[in-house]
């Protein structure tokens, strides 16, 4: 498997990726998700910071991703997490992998969705017009994780 | 030398990003560890006492009762929030 794990501030282009993931014959499938930062319902958000454990966070990804090819058969994964200080609407995160058939790919990516969201050491904070505020985890992230017990 | 690092709103609220604790010759967990920074202050027990932590020992996220030994990195931090 050809994986493919990146932690940057920089932004990353999800076509470039695309042909970087397409280039396996035996693979017919690529699936790929782009997460972006979000607005706020409850107050309007100016941007945000991501801070990360350099070192445990490439590791945590590159274990989550090989757990992923443990259990399916895939040809090609890549992750790709920004940190820094990102705007509203700009790409946080990108999970791309190639399989031989569609539902390997769906599933893998969603699995390691869940899992970058569990296990990851990445910490958001929300610079809003009423102040600062570090993200809650969600009880909804770690029910997530139950599906793949 | 065990050393211990604090991240994201944990960092900020004890207001340190990084301390040493020797433990020559001690067998401990990360929650006894844990135990004895929040003795170190009333700041400290009060961030550290009752929050809901993860921890990581030698970058690899284990339970609080998983060993540590000098020569260790031990990490705690808040529920992650990536993605």
């Amino acid at each position: 498997m050809t994986l493919r794990i990146q932690v940057q501030q920089q932004d990353f282009s999800v076509a470039s990726e695309y042909e970087l993931l397409r280039q396996d014959a035996r693979c017919g499938a690529v699936v790929t998700f782009t997460g972006l930062v979000r607005e706020l319902a409850e107050a309007e958000l100016l941007g945000m910071t991501l801070e990360h454990y350099p070192g445990m966070t490439e590791q945590a990804l590159t274990q989550i991703a090989t757990e992923a090819q443990q259990r399916w058969q895939l040809g090609a994964v890549s992750i790709i997490h920004r940190i820094g200080t990102l705007l509203p609407n700009e790409q946080i995160v990108f999970v791309g992998v190639a399989s031989a058939h569609r539902a390997a790919g769906f599933a893998a990516g969603e699995f390691i969705m869940d899992y970058l969201k569990n296990r990851a050491p990445f910490w958001k904070k929300e610079h809003t017009s009423s102040g600062e505020y570090w993200v809650a985890a969600k009880v909804s992230d770690q029910a997530a994780l139950k599906r793949w017990e | 030398m065990l050393k211990i690092l604090f991240f994201a709103a944990l960092r900020e609220r004890l207001a340190c990003a990084n301390t040493t604790l020797d433990i020559t010759g001690q067998h401990l967990t990360a929650r006894e560890v844990l135990n004895k920074l929040a003795s170190q202050s009333a700041h400290w027990q009060q961030h550290l006492a009752n929050a809901e932590l993860l921890c990581a020992v030698n970058q690899q996220l284990v339970d609080l009762s998983h060993p540590v030994a000098a020569g260790d990195e031990l990490a705690f931090f808040p529920p992650v929030t990536g993605g």
